[in-house]
């Protein structure tokens, strides 16, 4: 089978013959999505914040829309770090932010309210994949509470902790008769 | 073969490679009876070492059989020898190692460029690890081509279990270094951040090197119980304040020599507002490193005193005190280990009953389980210390 790392692989070293599996769960698979689709969301936030607000009818709120456009950028990168729970934690808080914002402008007078309808129909889809894949990536860490096994037998020293010492001194004791002799 | 290759971030498959080759006449191909998973492989399994490429094979704590040797090994290894094979791969004959300083050989590293440029000037080839040392296939696997194999080697006897033996690789010599690098004395007490297998040995080492006090400083309760069971002082940093205690326990002068076993990713707590803007900043890639230990060892360190790093580093760490160091007179000792340096003598140790390394060991599996067995590692899953691998 082919493997496209083995044409990097130094003459004569192991090549890969048969992958095996990767303990990879689908939810960090969606998680590295949401954190690339934060980032991509972002730069055009911060690059063409005038087009956003035009497409919402909400001229005037570039500034905001360039702010969320950092938050987004940020938020996809932790979500692609190793710490990517509190990545897709942080885009779930700006889903709510983006809910709000989108809230504020769907006014009657707005023409484009239909706009902001679907973006808050998108927004809201996307707020359940963040909340799904936040959810599924929660660290395995053990709480606080765990059991845990202690280890108050292994010294690492056959002869006791006592002997471990006595021996030291001695070992000074010869190293300083050594030296002053 | 079976081995652990990398595959990306927090991506580690027990995958089926081509078995490796005798590829200079300095070679031996060992059949691998034990291997390890070390705290800095988990600097690898979360990208946070550059310089990996997938494919890359895992693992830098391995001994086992001699199967082959290559015509330019001069009868030093020969089939059926039994040996460790020290995570520095050495050549024996350069400047740095007639100086013993193994860790920097300058010859064994075959992607010297790339470290030229990053580092300012080559170290020593690696096993298992980042292609600025190498690239060389690592130990967790069911056989490893030794390079350079007539010095990269620790013949060992028959008769004493592997398990006793594996951790001369690495972790039993590194912690020994840490602590000769402090130049204990009888009068010092002796603190040491990180309770992981690392610390561990460092800990019986400073005690084996006759330090008056060891204080083992740490969060996990199974770790500080593993210190406590050598005799050291333990500080649950999540308890109580570190600084505040060592001044307590060292009548407020603070430990004379200060040893750092936790490298690049320091815990992180809101307690600790450093840990904070170090994680943050590393996430969005401003700085490599979470150096908060260093700054406690430096700000806790008495006057004159000795600061030893044996934890990993990698790139850029910020806001240092360097005023502190400086004004204090502080002596800071680092690098990777010499590890032919210390295993005779180690060796001598453990054969004579002084110290049996395999204490650290509290999960020994089938190679087939090693990805797993990397999640619970860093998890601290289980209560887990270390992890020995069986091919």
């Amino acid at each position: 089978m082919f493997h496209f790392s083995n044409i990097t692989r130094s003459k004569g070293d192991p090549k890969i013959v048969e992958g095996g599996s990767s303990l990879k769960q689908p939810s960090d698979q969606l998680a590295r999505a949401l954190g690339w689709f934060s980032i991509g969301l972002g730069i055009v936030e911060f690059f063409a914040p005038r087009r956003v607000t035009e497409t919402l009818g909400m001229e005037g709120h570039e500034t905001m829309v360039r702010a969320f456009g950092v938050r987004e950028i940020l938020a996809g990168v932790m979500s692609l770090s190793v710490d990517k729970n509190a990545g897709l934690w942080a885009r779930v808080g700006g889903d709510g932010l983006d809910a709000a914002a989108l809230l504020s402008g769907l006014t009657p007078d707005n023409p484009k309210k239909g706009n902001i309808a679907l973006a808050l129909l998108m927004v809201g889809g996307i707020a359940v994949l963040d909340y799904r894949a936040a959810q599924d990536t929660k660290p395995q860490r053990p709480g606080p509470n765990a059991r845990r096994k202690l280890y108050p037998n292994r010294s690492g020293f056959p002869k006791g902790l006592q002997a471990a010492k006595d021996r030291a001194k001695e070992m000074i004791q010869h190293a300083t008769a050594g030296v002053t002799s | 073969m079976k081995a652990l290759v990398w595959h990306g971030k927090e991506d580690i498959r027990c995958d089926t490679v081509s078995d490796p080759e005798i590829q200079d006449p300095r070679d031996a191909i060992i059949k691998v009876t034990s291997c390890a998973i070390c705290g800095s492989d988990l600097h690898l399994f979360h990208n946070f070492i550059p310089g990996m490429m997938p494919g890359d094979i895992m693992g830098h704590e391995t001994m086992g059989e001699v199967v082959e040797v290559g015509s330019g090994v001069d009868g030093k290894l020969k089939k059926g020898d039994r040996i460790v094979v020290p995570f520095t791969i050495i050549c024996g004959e350069c400047d740095q190692c007639k100086r013993g300083n193994f860790s920097v050989c300058e010859t064994t590293n075959r992607k010297k460029y790339l470290a030229d440029k990053v580092f300012g000037h080559s170290t020593a080839g690696l096993f298992g690890y980042t292609h600025l040392t190498g690239g060389y296939p690592g130990g967790q696997a069911e056989y490893l081509r030794v390079p350079f194999a007539d010095a990269t080697h620790i013949k060992v006897p028959a008769g004493i279990p592997d398990e006793q033996l594996l951790f001369l690789s690495d972790i039993f010599p590194t912690g020994w270094q840490a602590a000769v690098q402090c130049d204990i004395v009888p009068t010092d007490t002796v603190a040491i951040w990180g309770c992981g297998p690392v610390g561990q040995m460092a800990i019986r080492s400073a005690i084996l090197l006759g330090a008056n006090q060891v204080i083992a400083i740490d969060c996990l309760p199974e770790r500080l119980s593993m210190a406590e069971a050598a005799g050291a002082t333990t500080i649950n940093f999540e308890n109580e304040s570190v600084l505040e205690r060592l001044k307590e326990l060292t009548d407020g002068k603070g430990p004379e020599k200060c040893i750092d076993c936790v490298g690049m990713e320091s815990h992180v707590m809101a307690s600790l507002p450093d840990t904070l803007l170090d994680r943050a900043k590393q996430m969005v890639m401003l700085e490599s490193d979470r150096p908060h230990v260093l700054r406690e060892m430096i700000y806790v360190c008495r006057p004159g005193g000795i600061i030893s790093v044996p934890g990993v580093y990698s790139g850029f760490s910020d806001k240092l005190p360097m005023g502190a160091f400086m004004n204090k007179g502080l002596t800071m000792r680092t690098g990777q280990t010499h590890v032919n340096r210390w295993t005779d003598d180690l060796l001598r140790r453990i054969e004579q009953g002084e110290i049996d390394p395999s204490f650290v060991i509290t999960h020994t599996v089938p190679l087939e389980q090693g990805p797993e067995m990397y999640q619970v590692f860093r998890d601290k899953r289980d209560s887990c210390v270390k992890v020995v691998l069986k091919p």
